[in-house]
């Protein structure tokens, strides 16, 4: 066991590796002096220059990426261009705004999608089913900016009954915060959920196609007891999966979401940086996010070796 | 008598595409539509999609102008036809990139395993660490705005999805027995590849081409609609709802209707998808 861990983990730090080359290595060939960005156009060559060494901008690009990971180590994420300000201290103040509709997004739609994932499959070919997978393929089609503006014209401007755009923290004013977040988590939680329910309703139907249900079945089991037991707990495995994805689709929504209700949360933070090539907070947040994508994965796989022993075994191949 | 098994064969995929009925048929409909317009845009309307009068700006729906005008009083239904345009070439164009790159690689990966393999698979997981939107972003600011631009960042983006497939079904297929026959009779690598390996992840090639169509025409909405994608003036519907959405009060179809595009087209292409991969690989089912 102890030897499956140490080799998940070293594939995960080589991913996070390969991501931070990625990152570092696209914001360096980009044309743009981002000294002179942060200066601007007036700026005399000599204040450009001194910043240049001061950002590290004038060293090798190999040193350069070590300082980058060596600051990182130490919590020093460097400045960035736009802001003037610690990128660390502008990601902190990001994060709980994105966090406080992603979050919530994240535990409706993979309740909702299991649910409605389970009634697919239980029913499978019913009414009922084909209702829930028509809508779960609109759900995934349906662009989420598109849903966000039609929900904005019809609450917002038509009915009246739900503030437009915006943000309030939790913390101080918790009711205004679920009238702000109530468009923003649904938008974000549609498509998802729609995935959630499609993959849930496929595994439960694998599932119950197998050997050992039928033969459940065939030693007289109830079907409650067919279902509830035998195939929804070996459904469970496979959506850990999905769950960890949904962590990624999050931060992917986020940066429509972000954009359609005009939150200032790290989707926004990220597509403004982007614009202004404003490189390190790019780069943070990329690696940020694929380690957050690694973490998830990594936990279950190990999660997979400890259920499963033939993956533990086979080392996960 | 193996040519009329065929016969059979595609007449039983066909007969199991249309099963499903009603919605295949209306998908497949709307995607016709989508290519008619495309292509025939210019002949079906008295408009240019950069056209502007600056008279006639935000006007409602009328006899002149079928959609109403936006902002600078370009006709609305005309850059819809011709947005379908840009949408249509920036998928396929993506998709063609995804897919001859992709197979290339997982085929590689599969067949010359060990190292070539595990490189380029890590390569693939790196890239699947992060949301496909961010990494399109990230790309993007490489790229440029024009359409070959976004198809190329697209193309990089839904690529993993090729490559992993083909890998799998290369690993499956090098241990058969006819690879190993043309490996003993000392058949080149790259003949083995192409002449062999190749026709054999036909079907699944051809499924995940049509299903990634939609999702190529979904990330391109959405880069435009950042405003990192199609740049202006080129009419693309994510852009158009983001510069209809400055007007949302007073002239609603300006950012609705394109969406309504996007939401059709990428719904159809999935409905497509999901019958043409029950119809020649049903054990797909569940992987893409």
């Amino acid at each position: 066991m102890a030897r499956f861990i140490i080799k998940r983990l070293l594939i995960a730090l080589l991913i996070v590796f390969l991501v931070s080359i990625f990152a570092f290595s696209l914001m360096h060939i980009l044309p743009g002096d981002p000294a002179r960005i942060s200066l601007g156009m007036d700026a005399s060559q000599e204040d450009v220059d001194a910043l240049r060494e001061k950002m590290n901008l004038d060293k090798p690009l190999v040193q350069q990426y070590y300082l980058w990971i060596a600051g990182m180590a130490r919590g020093d994420f460097g400045d960035s261009i736009v802001y003037n300000r610690p990128v660390k201290d502008i990601i902190l103040e990001k994060l709980p705004k994105t966090l406080s509709i992603g979050v919530p997004s994240l535990i409706i739609s993979v309740t909702l999608g299991i649910v409605f994932g389970v009634i697919c499959a239980i029913k499978r070919g019913k009414f009922i089913d084909q209702v829930l997978t028509f809508f779960s393929t609109v759900g995934i089609g349906t662009p989420q900016f598109w849903i966000g503006i039609l929900g904005i014209y019809l609450f917002g401007m038509r009915l009246r009954i739900l503030p437009i755009q915006g943000y309030v923290a939790p913390s101080d004013n918790f009711g205004d915060y679920i009238r702000h977040a109530i468009m923003p988590v649904f938008c974000m939680s549609l498509s998802m959920i729609a995935s959630v329910a499609r993959q849930t309703r496929s595994n439960m139907l694998d599932v119950i196609n197998q050997d050992y249900i039928r033969t459940a079945r065939a030693n007289g089991i109830s079907e409650r007891s067919v279902i509830y037991k035998h195939s929804l707990r070996n459904t469970l495995i496979p959506i850990i999966t999905i769950v960890a994805m949904q962590v990624r689709n999050v931060i992917g929504g986020s940066l429509i979401i972000e954009n359609v209700f005009n939150i200032a949360g790290i989707g926004a933070l990220l597509n403004v940086a982007v614009t202004n090539r404003d490189y390190l907070i790019v780069q943070t947040c990329t690696l940020i996010i694929s380690l957050v994508t690694v973490i998830c994965n990594l936990i279950v796989d190990i999660l997979y070796g400890v259920v499963n022993p033939q993956i533990r075994i086979n080392g996960g191949n | 008598m193996a040519k009329r098994k065929d016969n059979t064969l595609f007449k039983q995929s066909v007969r199991v595409f249309f099963s499903r009925g009603i919605l295949v048929k209306i998908s497949l409909a709307i995607i016709v539509l989508f290519l008619f317009v495309s292509v025939f845009a210019p002949i079906l309307t008295p408009y240019t999609e950069t056209e502007q009068h600056l008279k006639d700006k935000l006007q409602a729906p009328s006899s002149k102008y079928l959609l109403g005008t936006d902002y600078i009083g370009r006709d609305l239904l005309t850059r819809l036809l011709y947005g379908a345009r840009v949408s249509l070439m920036c998928s396929v164009l993506s998709s063609l990139i995804a897919a001859s790159v992709g197979i290339i690689l997982g085929m590689i990966a599969g067949y010359y395993g060990k190292i070539f393999g595990s490189i380029i698979m890590r390569i693939t997981d790196a890239q699947l660490s992060m949301p496909p939107l961010v990494l399109c972003m990230v790309l993007a600011s490489v790229f440029g705005g024009g359409i070959i631009g976004v198809s190329i960042v697209i193309g990089i983006t839904i690529m993993p999805g090729y490559i992993r497939m083909i890998y799998g079904q290369v690993l499956g297929l090098r241990e058969n027995d006819f690879i190993v026959a043309s490996r003993l009779v000392g058949q080149k690598g790259y003949k083995i590849l192409f002449k062999h390996l190749l026709p054999n992840c036909f079907p699944t090639i051809i499924v995940m081409f049509t299903m990634n169509l939609g999702t190529a025409i979904m990330l391109e909405a959405s880069l435009s609609f950042l405003g990192i994608g199609i740049t202006a003036p080129t009419p693309a519907w994510g852009s158009m709802v983001s510069e209809g959405y400055n007007y949302l009060i007073r002239r609603p179809n300006l950012a609705l209707f394109p969406g309504i595009c996007v939401l059709l087209v990428v719904v159809a292409f999935n409905i497509v998808g999901d019958a043409v991969r029950d119809a020649i690989d049903p054990r797909l089912r569940g992987k893409l």
